[in-house]
């Protein structure tokens, strides 16, 4: 007998050559929950270290965009016609998630190629690296929903009584973002090229989404086609619970649907190669 | 449960290796940088071209009991990092399987997942749990982890303005606390000075003691012998040898000096200075054989020859003898140590050296020629190794080794005294 015995019961573990087909292992990751805590809290704490203005980047960037967007588009393009009311917080709203977004899938694309001396050392649940890059966007997140309430206020617009479904939409874009991002974050281990690739497509999908026009000027027998893109029925639908109107049901249900495939395919293929991880990277 | 901590069964772990790089001029590596990612393509399309294989482990296959401290040696490239990386699920196999039974902590470097720009406080707590401990656990130590690396000052302060050695030590010191039933750890030993080394020996010896079960990839000879009490030669991905660390580390020693042979007692100087040198020793023993092998208690001849005339009359030839750790234990000298005076003309010296005091082991020569006290001619650095088989001076039945017992066995007489 000897003194770690009792108090920690043995289990066996095997280690095998691996499968192609692993699955998601949801106990282990649960197990593993603290350390995703702590890698999303030293990604918030070492964010904005060493900047001076810090947490305000989290507003700038919107807010940046939406003036230089307001002035292309809803100007000297006219989409502002198609607006009722403020162009510029219409731009604003969709651009506060689309931001989140946006840095979310990039963060956790790039996450895994930045972690490469922890993935060469020690063992814990690849996934905990992407997963952790799109939570600790949410601090960031909150600073610019924050600033759009106070737009609200000075556009004096109200908040719809719908904004309660509000935070579905904001986990619903996380969970496109963990689907795109963990899909990519193992494509760049073992083709850098998608470095390259994930730039522009996060571009490109900026406007195959509704965040700088409505919905309502893609064609109603195209719309259900559009939403396979599964961030047109976020932004749609996260617009719609901030300023109330009619609700894009159609168009969300159809993204969800899009977006339960993206996650499926991005853990599919992420299950099957993360064992190579260390071997590659 | 079996009483086996690790059961390693039929391992085999296969890289497979491009096609090595060729340096290129700069044309080349234009039209490279277009045409490769076409080639590229069209291997990724199934053709494979001539990427080859290599087995970094064969086969490996042993067992740890509960309680072992068993340390992994062999050169470079024996596969010991990838046995180790295996071990603690950082790559997979690619044949065979391992099982492992108890809570296991695998340590292949100190401080992984350190933030230069996070205090020393938040880095306990990042480390810690990159190492698998729960917050509570790391709450709980807290206090023993600063203390033990002696940093209670420094602890809200960013890493980055650490010095290494805080650095290492407050790496180290989360490492310490850990908590395994198995513990799978790679030369993290080999990082920081003497003192901070005799601390890390120290704590293994501790994880030793409280009967944990060990696995300890090394470089450093003495501290396998020291600390295990099982050891594996790994050479070529393949166990060459496993028994007690005595054993094993000598074996491998003697594999080392001597790649060539372990029974000839003959060197020739590869890769001599231009100028005038030692070309050639030989050992020989009391019957005039040339060996490498001798008993304590044996007398040797060491027969050294130069490459020609010497520079100056009236010059010695030095010995200085190492034990296995490199260390010198003993010196000898034509002068001033015994008043010989070779002239210049003189180019083979003899020293008849013995009866040797040494214990079992392994032992090397250096040789210098030179005036006494004056700049060196010839430096012939581990010019040849020997060893001795059988160390029983007093005829007791009992060898003498130097892995615990020193590198000498004095004269000696043991009395009953008086009251």
């Amino acid at each position: 007998m000897w003194p770690g015995q009792a108090v920690y019961p043995s289990r066996t573990l095997r280690i095998e050559p691996a499968q192609s087909w692993q699955g998601l292992n949801v106990r282990e990751l649960w197990r593993y929950r603290e350390l995703l805590y702590f890698f999303v809290w030293r990604d918030i704490k070492v964010r904005y270290k060493q900047t001076v203005l810090g947490g305000l980047w989290a507003i700038i960037q919107p807010v940046a965009a939406t003036l230089l967007f307001t002035v292309v588009f809803g100007r000297l393009g006219g989409l502002s016609k198609q607006v009722n009311g403020s162009y510029a917080l219409f731009v604003y709203i969709g651009l506060s998630l689309w931001t989140f977004y946006a840095n979310a899938v990039s963060l956790a694309a790039n996450s895994l190629v930045g972690s490469s001396h922890l993935i060469a050392k020690v063992y814990f649940p690849r996934l905990l690296i992407p997963l952790a890059s799109i939570l600790s966007g949410l601090v960031d997140f909150a600073v610019a929903f924050a600033f759009l309430l106070v737009l609200m206020v000075v556009y004096r617009v109200p908040p719809a009584p719908q904004i309660v479904v509000l935070p579905f939409f904001v986990l619903g874009t996380m969970v496109v973002a963990a689907g795109a991002g963990v899909l990519f974050s193992a494509l760049i281990v073992s083709y850098r090229d998608f470095r390259y690739v994930i730039t522009f497509v996060v571009q490109l999908w900026l406007y195959a989404t509704p965040v700088l026009y409505t919905i309502d000027i893609i064609p109603a027998r195209w719309r259900f086609l559009y939403a396979i893109n599964p961030m047109v029925g976020m932004v749609a639908g996260f617009r719609a619970s901030v300023l109330g109107g009619p609700f894009p049901l159609d168009v969300v249900l159809v993204s969800i649907v899009s977006t339960m495939l993206l996650l499926a395919v991005g853990l599919r293929y992420f299950t099957a190669v993360e064992r190579r991880f260390a071997d590659v990277i | 449960m079996s009483s086996n901590a690790i059961a390693i069964a039929g391992v085999s772990k296969r890289y497979t290796i491009g096609v090595a790089a060729r340096t290129a001029n700069f044309r080349e590596s234009l039209a490279a940088m277009v045409i490769e990612p076409w080639k590229r393509l069209r291997r990724l399309g199934g053709q494979t071209s001539a990427a080859t294989d290599f087995w970094a482990l064969r086969d490996v296959t042993f067992d740890v009991a509960v309680g072992d401290v068993i340390g992994i040696i062999g050169p470079n490239g024996a596969g010991k990092s990838t046995l180790l990386k295996i071990l603690s699920r950082i790559t997979p196999p690619t044949l065979g399987h391992i099982d492992l039974n108890g809570r296991v902590s695998s340590l292949l470097e100190v401080g992984t997942g350190f933030h230069p720009e996070l205090t020393g406080r938040e880095n306990i707590f990042l480390n810690g749990a990159i190492l698998g401990m729960l917050r509570s656990e790391i709450q709980r130590k807290f206090d023993a982890i600063v203390a033990f690396a002696e940093l209670e000052q420094f602890i809200d302060t960013p890493v980055k303005h650490y010095s290494s050695g805080m650095y290492v030590r407050l790496a180290f010191s989360v490492a310490a606390h850990l908590d395994p039933e198995i513990l799978i750890i790679d030369e993290v030993l080999s990082v920081g000075d003497l003192h901070f080394r005799n601390r890390c020996l120290g704590r293994m010896r501790d994880i030793r003691d409280e009967g944990r079960t060990v696995l300890f990839v090394s470089h450093d000879l003495t501290s396998v012998r020291q600390l295990c009490n099982r050891a594996v030669l790994l050479i070529g991905g393949s166990v060459a040898a496993t028994g007690t660390p005595d054993a094993i580390t000598r074996h491998y020693e003697q594999m080392n000096r001597d790649p060539q042979s372990t029974s000839g007692g003959m060197a020739e100087r590869t890769n001599p200075p231009p100028h005038y040198h030692l070309r050639r020793v030989e050992l020989r023993n009391a019957s005039g054989a040339v060996t490498r092998q001798f008993d304590a208690g044996d007398v040797m001849e060491i027969h050294l020859w130069s490459s020609g005339r010497a520079p100056e009359n009236s010059f010695t030839a030095e010995f200085r003898l190492l034990n296995d750790s490199d260390e010198p234990i003993s010196f000898g000298a034509a002068n001033p140590v015994r008043a010989t005076y070779y002239t210049a003309d003189q180019q083979h010296f003899v020293c008849r050296l013995g009866p040797l005091p040494l214990t079992e082991g392994a032992y090397l020569f250096n040789f210098t020629v030179r005036v006494w006290n004056q700049v060196r001619w010839d430096f012939w650095e581990r010019a040849i190794g020997f060893e001795i088989q059988r160390c029983d001076l007093f005829n007791t039945g009992h060898g003498v080794s130097n892995v615990h017992d020193g590198d000498f066995v004095i004269q000696q007489e043991w009395l009953a005294g008086d009251d």
